[in-house]
């Protein structure tokens, strides 16, 4: 018999002797695939939402300046901005107007930005997509706003940026630098913050340090740090629901040790019968081998594809809310589907060596002991 | 039929199924995914824009990386944070880095 055959016969008398415990092998694998499913959908999902965040936000302004007052984020003047331009290696430098408008019949922040060359009029605004649908307080289609006098002024809507966007433009809310003015009461001359553009980015150090010396009061945060900050937030929030999860997988551990450790008086009966049959002690760990191998490998097959549609194909309906974040304007976004091959091959390997190899341990035990003890004792 | 073949279908199939969803699906998917790339990176680099719009019940949370040092207690010095996306943010690294000085020089590690 050649060794592939052997093999296959092992498998055979193996997956024989699972069928005729079916039902409880099968208990088995649907828990092993849950556990499976659980751990690999947030591999996955926290895994696609850091690589969305970091293409998306590549473009972000490379420095953001703001000025602080009394510690806190404070209009800065467009001095400030003329002198950064005098710095050796900056090319641009962009003030910024945004802001938050707070409406209280929706109950809902939205992010108004006023751009210089805003490509509508004065009294006509773009909003978001989250925007577009929650904004509810209008007077004949147009946008009403509080401004800082108290007095009520329209904007009509022009244009609703693209659904696929809302990942970064859900609840904005864009006007001229006209209208942002007259709806705040910010002066001339002052802006939210500057939008610094450096020439080689091997001197963006240098650059931010010497606005940091020239300008004190004032906070420079690089594109690195932006990147940073949402690779941090997926990373702790796929913690947090590995963290919830984390019973759950402690008690299918507990379970499968259990199972895989301690071999039942049945298991350890068809031991005693198979050595006295003339099996080596090679055969019946062979035999353990493949049954190890059989379980964890289908319920890894079964936990990673479920894991896999349940995140690209039905937008991880059963924990998105905790990993997107959530909020008065719910934003709901597309993820495309980026799975790590790094990843993957460490779950494979963390969810179907240790399986394997303990199953073996405890049928060596029995293997080696005297059959009839091992008959006798069962 | 012996059941060695059956496994061998029935995994060779999940398998296969496996390796189809992670190559292929992407490659089907690539259409839209760049063109939706193609359009937030666009409107990223036009409007300047800074921050995912995640959680919006806050300017904390609706700019995270254009946040107070002290976010958390923003509205005064002892007030706790009180948003429930709060829960599901991180504390800033100057807190969690051992050692480093609390308004150190290090301008990268201000992150809220």
């Amino acid at each position: 018999m050649s060794s592939l055959e052997r093999q296959r016969a092992f498998l055979d008398y193996t997956l024989a002797s699972l069928v005729r415990r079916k039902a409880k092998n099968g208990a088995l694998v649907l828990a092993y695939a849950l556990v499976v499913f659980l751990i690999a959908s947030v591999m996955f999902f926290s895994r696609a939402l850091r690589t969305e965040g970091q293409a998306v936000l590549a473009g972000a302004p490379e420095l953001v300046v703001q000025r602080m007052l009394a510690g806190r984020f404070d209009t800065i003047p467009a001095s400030y901005a003329d002198s950064i331009r005098r710095i050796r290696g900056v090319s641009e430098v962009e003030p910024r107007l945004w802001g938050y408008y707070f409406n209280r019949a929706v109950g809902a922040t939205f992010t108004v930005l006023g751009l210089p060359d805003f490509a509508h009029a004065d009294d006509e605004i773009v909003a978001g997509p989250a925007a577009a649908k929650a904004w509810t307080n209008l007077q004949d289609g147009r946008y009403l706003f509080r401004t800082f006098k108290g007095d009520s002024t329209g904007f009509k809507p022009v244009q609703v940026l693209p659904e696929e966007t809302r990942l970064v433009s859900a609840d904005l809310l864009i006007m001229s630098e006209t209208a942002f003015r007259q709806v705040f009461g910010l002066p001339e001359g002052q802006y939210t913050d500057l939008a610094v553009t450096v020439r080689n980015p091997q001197e963006m150090q240098t650059v931010t340090e010497k606005i940091q010396r020239e300008h004190p009061d004032t906070r420079p945060i690089q594109r690195e740090e932006i990147l940073r900050t949402y690779e941090s937030v997926f990373e702790w929030r796929g913690g947090m629901v590995i963290v919830v999860f984390a019973g759950a997988a402690l008690a299918f551990f507990i379970f499968a040790w259990d199972k895989a450790t301690g071999l039942s008086a049945e298991e350890r009966h068809e031991i005693g019968i198979l050595k006295a049959l003339g099996w080596d002690t090679a055969d019946v760990l062979v035999m353990k081998f493949w049954e190890g191998l059989a379980i964890s490998l289908t319920s890894f097959l079964l936990g990673t594809i479920a894991a896999y549609a349940h995140v690209f194909l039905a937008d991880a309906g059963l924990f998105a809310q905790a990993l997107k974040g959530w909020s008065v304007l719910y934003v709901d976004f597309p993820l495309s589907p980026v799975v790590s091959p790094t990843e993957l091959l460490a779950l494979f390997f963390l969810s179907v060596a240790p399986y394997t190899f303990i199953t073996v341990i405890p049928a060596w035990r029995a293997a080696i002991t005297d059959p009839d003890t091992v008959m006798r004792a069962s | 039929m012996r059941p060695s073949d059956a496994f061998l279908a029935v995994t060779g199939g999940l398998g296969f199924i496996l390796a189809g969803l992670l190559a292929g699906y992407p490659l089907a998917d690539a259409g839209r995914r760049d063109a939706r790339l193609a359009l937030e990176s666009q409107l990223v680099a036009e409007l300047g824009l800074t921050d995912l719009c995640l959680s919006t019940e806050a300017r904390y949370t609706r700019h995270l990386s254009q946040a107070d040092l002290f976010s958390a207690f923003q509205d005064h010095p002892r007030s706790l944070e009180h948003f429930p996306s709060g829960a599901l943010l991180p504390p800033p690294a100057i807190l969690t880095a051992l050692g480093g000085p609390v308004g150190g020089s290090d301008v990268g590690e201000d992150r809220p």
